[in-house]
């Protein structure tokens, strides 16, 4: 920042004064600004390893259905997996109240005026859990598609939900999300009639900035897709499991 | 808004080293941002300011070079520059590239008194 008028490197207006760097001694430092949450992020990791438990960071923009999605999928698979599910918002209970009515073990973890979770209030966040006895570790973001891109919370996967009220360009207007999501699931899939959402084009824009990226439609209403979401949540557990120390 | 967050951590990285260094005042700061880090440098020097204030960095420079983003083909292996998220290889239209430089988050250097 200029010392005179304060004004920063970015700023292109005229100085009747020079910018001149301040004479001292250069100090290297070569730290990186995320150094801190990855490293809390690998500590997590780590330890959800050690338990084998399968853990996916859902992102989104607010309303897209990750809670609806939650519900449904607790409420189908919760006598055949173990869950638990951290659920992050800036204020209310409300979205841990509805996942706790499935009778899952659910916290919330409020971020204030936060636009993310961070690693850190990950590993205090599952503090809260019998950890022994999870199997699938759910993450709910901060509604969100841009900051939450940014923080490796230790999952072993982002999964990006991308409702078909939002518009199909999503992917190309936020890609660095789509880019960071191993998985895209594509909600509301029932409303489809009523919408003019071009599905091929969304599937289109996605792979275009992620090229891997796998994508699933779905609908908790119609139940559409349910059963190959959850055929993708086994593969990946087992997948987890295989790898992992048991 | 997580540059405020960032800024934060710039302070504490920065105030640590200073420390260690046993800096009375620390002159300026160098950061590196790659133009694809999601990061808004206007937003930086607005939060440092604040950040700063009570601090060693009180007053300092806050320089930041900005690092051109660099794309790899992964079915050719061409390099090539990147000036967004999505980009096809220029010479072979492949759309699978990885990018190797323009995701960075640094504290590059400081100038202590």
């Amino acid at each position: 920042m200029c010392i005179d008028c304060g004004c920063g490197p970015t700023d292109h207006h005229h100085h009747d004064h020079d910018h001149q760097a301040p004479k001292g001694k250069k100090i290297s430092i070569e730290e990186d600004l995320l150094a801190k949450n990855n490293r809390l992020a690998n500590r997590n990791r780590t330890l959800f390893q050690q338990q084998g438990m399968l853990v996916l960071n859902l992102v989104s923009s607010p309303g897209s259905g990750k809670t609806t999605i939650l519900e449904t999928t607790l409420t189908d698979l919760k006598d055949e997996l173990g869950f638990a599910v951290l659920e992050g918002d800036q204020q209310t209970s409300n979205d841990a109240d509805r996942i706790a009515a499935t009778g899952v073990a659910a916290h919330q973890i409020n971020t204030g005026a936060g636009c993310h979770l961070d690693a850190h209030m990950v590993g205090h966040g599952v503090e809260h859990f019998d950890l022994s006895k999870t199997d699938v570790l759910m993450i709910e973001n901060v509604g969100n598609l841009v900051c939450p891109a940014s923080f490796d919370l230790g999952e072993d996967a982002k999964v990006a939900v991308l409702s078909i009220t939002e518009g199909e360009d999503k992917p190309l207007k936020y890609p660095q999300m789509f880019r960071a999501s191993k998985l895209m699931l594509i909600n509301k899939l029932d409303l489809l009639p009523y919408l003019r959402f071009d599905l091929e084009k969304c599937r289109e824009y996605a792979r275009r900035v992620n090229p891997e990226i796998e994508i699933i439609e779905l609908s908790c209403y119609s139940a559409e897709g349910l059963e190959k979401w959850y055929a993708w949540l086994r593969a990946q557990l087992s997948a987890k499991k295989y790898s992992g120390k048991r | 808004m997580h540059e405020l967050g960032i800024t934060q951590s710039i302070v504490e990285i920065v105030e640590r080293t200073a420390q260690q260094q046993k800096a009375k005042k620390i002159l300026s700061v160098t950061l590196e941002i790659g133009s694809l880090a999601g990061v808004v440098p206007e937003a930086l020097e607005f939060c440092f300011e604040a950040c700063s204030s009570g601090t060693l960095l009180e007053g300092a420079q806050l320089l930041i070079e900005r690092v051109a983003a660099q794309g790899r083909c992964l079915d050719c292996g061409r390099e090539f520059p990147l000036t967004e998220l999505l980009a096809c290889c220029p010479d072979c239209d492949s759309a699978a590239c990885q990018i190797i430089a323009g995701e960075e988050l640094r504290v590059k250097e400081m100038e202590i008194d």
